[in-house]
């Protein structure tokens, strides 16, 4: 594989807590365009690992390096400058605020320094044309005057994804966008993160496998801290280690 | 519309509050133009902190720090012989400012009770410092041997300090709503609500966490160098952390995170305080059951009985 279109790469990462070793001597490559999806039981490991990509937690060892750059020591806005954004599993929207002030923060933060006290943001026309612009994009501009807090559920999932892609992510992570979600919302969702994935590179945590195997183009599985199979949706289908380790606990159900 | 009618308020209230020394001095209630410049200069305090926990979200108990520094820092550049008003009062706020940067880069690093607590440990190793600063009073605290001169105006004449001091606030107040409405502004806003969800989208939180810390601690710092000019002098109690506790409460009462909730809340506190008092030595206990009455029955302090929420954000 040639090194130049890979967008994210781990390199032996290894994390312990105390006496638990969350993450063991981990690789991971993320090439550039499509989905990676990251799948793995509970306690795999899965968390701890984005939170050491997205850099709220500090590897004891290894690599992170991020469009081949080294990463593994920057703080996380850093990261997210560079390209790295990320939705989160507990939706963090800022509920008090509007959609559109929602989406406005995520346009300020990429569009020049924030240390400025004197003119008032709203008169700053680019920003809320750009955030009535991304939530067109998502069909969420009905409700952009709307306060967060009082979107319903799916919504607020919907604008926890907006926030990430209005960061114009080189990489966008989604840790369990589906989470919570009823069969109808989760398939609105899908149709989402499919559209999303023909404009940036996506690599998702979801424990829907439904949608983990119709969504990704490459599937890794996290087994004890440390990717024990890598490959293409079928490959993984197939993996007789996979099976035993992981899936085989859905087949039988 | 309500936005006119708030505008013709505030014009209302300015207005009165300019003619009220001369209408005071006529009447010969001299009293009370010290008193309402004492109010104005707490709520100048109460306002440094309102931008700290109101727009910032930073619990912090130790404002007194910043407001005590910007105190001793004219009182003891007059007694070393610097009097001027635009020395010693910019003075005053790089002391505020200054030291407000230096505890907060360290007390930034924690959350919640431990960053309350962290401040009120520094504001406290301040007073103990000034405790113990034998050369400027020590425990007895220094007298300001000599009013702030400033060419041209008269501080030591109490109606044109007064409107010094008015002219002070109405411009902090002013550049304290134009800071809310900012980018900085939306920036704190959005830390409020949701620090994590910022660093995601790419803001160094840390930075504007500071940055608003140190602005809070020079505007406290300008509201030292005008309280000792208002006594005359300064001693450690002005940086105790009872002090730092006063302007919480006085904040609590007038409405945290709205720009004129700290000059309702001072302006409450301190005028029924001399209400009170005539009454009564245990005025506090009256104080007590105002504040009380006000958090169960007005959270959002006085502010919120008349601006409706509307003038919050």
């Amino acid at each position: 594989m040639p090194v130049a279109d890979l967008l994210l790469e781990v390199r032996r990462l290894f994390k312990r807590f105390g006496g638990v070793v969350a993450t063991d001597r981990l690789d991971l490559a993320v090439r550039e365009g499509g989905m990676h999806a990251l799948i793995g039981p509970n306690g795999a490991g899965k968390t701890t690992l984005i939170a050491q990509i997205c850099g709220e937690v500090a590897p004891d060892s290894g690599q992170i390096l991020f469009a081949g750059r080294d990463i593994t020591k920057l703080p996380g806005h850093a990261r997210v400058a560079l390209g790295l954004g990320r939705s989160f599993q507990i939706t963090r929207i800022f509920r008090g605020l509007t959609v559109r002030d929602n989406i406005a923060l995520a346009v300020q933060a990429r569009s020049g320094s924030s240390m400025r006290f004197w003119r008032p943001v709203s008169a700053e026309r680019a920003l809320t044309h750009e955030s009535d612009a991304v939530l067109a994009g998502l069909g969420m501009d009905a409700s952009a005057g709307v306060a967060a807090g009082s979107l319903p559920h799916a919504d607020q999932r919907r604008l926890e994804v907006a926030l990430a892609l209005a960061c114009r992510p080189r990489l966008l992570l989604l840790d369990e966008p589906l989470a919570g979600m009823g069969a109808e919302d989760a398939q609105a969702m899908i149709g989402l993160i499919a559209q999303l994935k023909q404009r940036t590179t996506i690599l998702m945590v979801e424990h829907d496998m439904d949608a983990v195997f119709r969504l990704a183009d490459v599937i890794s599985v996290l087994v004890g801290g440390a990717v024990i199979a890598s490959g293409a949706p079928q490959a993984i289908r197939d993996d007789s280690e996979v099976k035993r380790a992981y899936l085989g606990e859905e087949e039988a159900a | 519309m309500a936005l006119s009618r708030s505008r013709t308020a505030l014009a209302l209230v300015l207005a009165a509050t300019i003619a009220f020394p001369f209408l005071a001095e006529a009447a010969g209630g001299g009293y009370y133009v010290g008193l309402m410049t004492r109010v104005m200069i707490y709520a100048l305090a109460a306002t440094s902190l309102n931008l700290v926990l109101g727009y910032g979200g930073m619990i912090s108990f130790g404002h007194a720090a910043f407001f005590g520094a910007g105190a001793y820092a004219v009182a003891i550049l007059a007694q070393e012989g610097v009097t001027s008003v635009w020395v010693a009062w910019p003075m005053a706020i790089a002391a505020g400012a200054a030291l407000a940067l230096v505890i907060g880069a360290i007390s930034l690093r924690t959350r919640g009770l431990y960053f309350i607590m962290i401040t009120l440990a520094f504001a406290q190793m301040l007073y103990y410092f000034f405790v113990s600063l034998k050369a400027y009073g020590g425990e007895d605290g220094i007298n300001l041997v000599v009013r702030s001169r400033l060419p041209g105006l008269d501080l030591r004449d109490e109606t044109t300090f007064y409107l010094l001091v008015l002219a002070l606030l109405a411009g902090c107040l002013y550049l304290l709503g134009r800071l809310a409405a900012s980018r900085f502004g939306a920036v704190l806003r959005g830390i409020r609500e949701n620090e994590a969800r910022m660093t995601a989208l790419g803001y160094p939180t840390y930075r504007y966490r500071l940055a608003c810390f140190t602005i809070a601690g020079g505007a406290a710092g300008l509201a030292g160098a005008l309280i000792v000019n208002q006594h005359g002098f300064v001693s450690p109690g002005l940086l105790d952390w009872t002090q730092s506790g006063t302007l919480l409460i006085m904040l609590i009462l007038g409405g945290v995170g709205w720009l004129y909730g700290g000059v309702a809340g001072a302006a409450a506190m301190l005028l029924l305080e001399e209400v009170l008092s005539l009454w009564t030595g245990y005025w506090k206990l009256g104080l007590g059951l105002v504040l009380l009455f006000v958090v169960l029955r007005a959270p959002g302090g006085v502010g919120s009985w008349f601006a409706r929420g509307n003038a919050r954000g």
